[in-house]
């Protein structure tokens, strides 16, 4: 189990998707799709819906964060996010939208999670588990 | 676990024993609290909510504004900014009923909440105007900047959904600005030039660029007006992210922003008048004549309505003149006679918006002119259209 800050209330399981690059979500991803659109980024082409994001942080104009809760409101969104560091853009949207997220996980997650792998996080409780 | 401290009130808002917005909008101010370190919130007691266009927030925006306003509304009194079109003569200047249609929606949304509808940048001109040192949550950033440096009210440059949860809330997260460690000044900026009218837009963009999110302290040769303040501040909040500034023998906070200045050795900038020229150069995008004038960037004071009437009165202008402002504003402007004295040279009083959030891309116009240094700044890029940076006198093409 690793401690986390809670960001957006809510629990949810799912299977990874990682980067080590912030993302913009207007612009960045495409809301009807839940795919990244931005061929700058590593997660090009890729889809984050109904997964659980790690990223870094957000990034980009604030209206990001309507776009982080129109993609929930079409089921297009992450089931929950985990940034290194949050900021206000993806947090705001995150909460908007009903999406678990918390940040400044305890441990380097970069090290101890891959691409793939089925995790927990706990927005409530502050914490993260790898299954 | 969230790091901020909560009142006993605060924690049953934040349980959402207030209601679903109020929880959900508690747990924003909270979240955006822990990531700026915010120990706990504070009062607020006037708000500026940013997010009105449809050309910015578009349908997501709406329809969690529509989603929202179910059971939501405002604690303190709260102004609107300026949407996409002007909502009353939005069919006359060209702007489609598709658009407007989503436009209307939002602001419908927002009046459900409670909020002012007066659609402006400058609510100081329509009575949101925070006392000295009282704690605001303003999201547009020339007024953040006016309302912390002129007024001396206490603001952080607030996110549109952050500063309607501090409306629905009553409360804003204490950090930043709000602080009085956080107001001194870092960088002093001396003007060894006579100035008026774009100078003053062009001397903030050009300090903003530098200082970025710093807090310049200046030195006119003669104390700016109004006016002239709003524009310098909306220049340095669009080219850095200033909030603050202070202006010597003007800003109510001035004399004591000096002890720091005489005190710590704080860097120096002069500006010189070619500096100034050379930034009003690099402002404009093309050097063809405009065939669309806007002014009233930040929108326009009845001051300054009075001398684009003096400017146009009695002449026929080729190209088409917008002068934005708000509602309340244009109706003192009627009253006065200068909204008849520019409609007859051939203009128009534009309300509730302007050339940054409207859709001007849409309509056919290909050069725009402005007399601020913001809109120079924006409309490029948000609009895509070819800009040129002056003073109105020099925008206008007469037909003789």
């Amino acid at each position: 189990m690793i401690k986390c800050r809670k960001i957006s209330k809510g629990c949810a399981k799912g299977e990874v998707i990682l980067t080590k690059y912030p993302l913009s979500f207007l612009g960045g991803v495409d809301p009807e799709k839940g795919v990244v659109t931005d061929s700058n980024h590593d997660l090009y082409g890729k889809s984050i819906g109904g997964k659980i994001l790690i990223i870094p942080s957000g990034k980009g104009s604030t209206v990001g964060s309507y776009v982080l809760y129109q993609m929930a409101k079409n089921k297009t969104a992450p089931l929950a996010i985990v940034a290194i560091e949050a900021e206000p853009i993806i947090a705001t949207g995150a909460i908007m939208g009903e999406i678990p997220m918390v940040d400044h996980p305890e441990s380097d997650i970069y090290n101890l999670i891959n691409n793939g792998d089925q995790i927990i996080v706990d927005a409530n409780l502050g914490c993260l588990k790898i299954l | 676990m969230i790091s901020m401290h909560l009142t006993r009130e605060e924690e049953k808002m934040y349980a959402g024993e207030e209601g679903p917005a109020v929880e959900k909008c508690m747990e924003i101010l909270v979240a955006l609290g822990d990531i700026y370190g915010a120990e706990k919130l504070v009062s607020i007691t006037s708000a500026q909510i940013s997010g009105v266009s449809y050309k910015t927030i578009g349908d997501a925006g709406l329809e969690f504004l529509e989603d929202l306003s179910k059971d939501a509304h405002v604690k303190v009194p709260s102004t609107l900014n300026p949407a996409g079109v002007d909502l009353k003569i939005w069919r006359e200047l060209g702007f489609s009923e598709e658009f407007t249609k989503k436009q209307l929606a939002i602001v419908e949304a927002y009046q459900k909440m409670g909020v002012s509808t007066t659609c402006t940048c400058t609510p100081y001109l329509v009575g949101n105007v925070p006392t000295f040192g009282s704690h605001i949550a303003w999201s547009e950033s020339s007024a953040v900047c006016y309302a912390n440096s002129v007024l001396g009210a206490r603001t952080n440059r607030e996110g549109g959904p952050g500063a309607l949860s501090a409306a629905i809330c009553g409360r804003t997260a204490k950090y930043g600005y709000h602080l009085e460690e956080e107001r001194h000044p870092n960088l002093q900026v001396e003007i060894d030039t006579s100035v008026m009218g774009s100078d003053f837009g062009a001397i903030g963009y050009m300090v903003g660029n530098q200082v970025g999110g710093g807090i310049p302290y200046f030195k006119f040769k003669k104390s700016p007006s109004t006016d002239q303040l709003k524009w310098l501040g909306a220049a340095l909040a669009s080219s850095g992210a200033v909030a603050l500034y202070h202006v010597e023998n003007t800003t109510p906070e001035s004399k004591w922003a000096l002890k720091f200045i005489e005190n710590n050795k704080v860097e120096k900038l002069s500006i010189m008048r070619n500096d100034i020229e050379e930034t009003k150069e690099k402002l404009s995008t093309t050097n063809e004549k405009p065939d669309l004038i806007c002014v009233g960037c930040p929108h326009a004071s009845l001051e300054e309505i009075r001398k684009v009437a003096e400017t146009v009165a009695g002449r026929k202008l080729k190209n088409m003149l917008w002068v934005c402002t708000s509602i309340s504003v244009k109706a003192a402007s009627d009253r006065m006679g200068y909204t008849q004295i520019i409609e007859n040279a051939g203009g128009k009083i534009v309300c509730d918006t302007c050339m940054v959030v409207a859709p001007i891309e849409e309509l056919d116009y290909k050069v725009v002119g402005v007399d601020s240094a913001k809109a120079a700044n924006y409309v490029p890029n948000m609009c895509g259209i070819d800009v040129v940076y002056n003073d109105l006198e020099n925008l206008i093409i007469e037909d003789k």
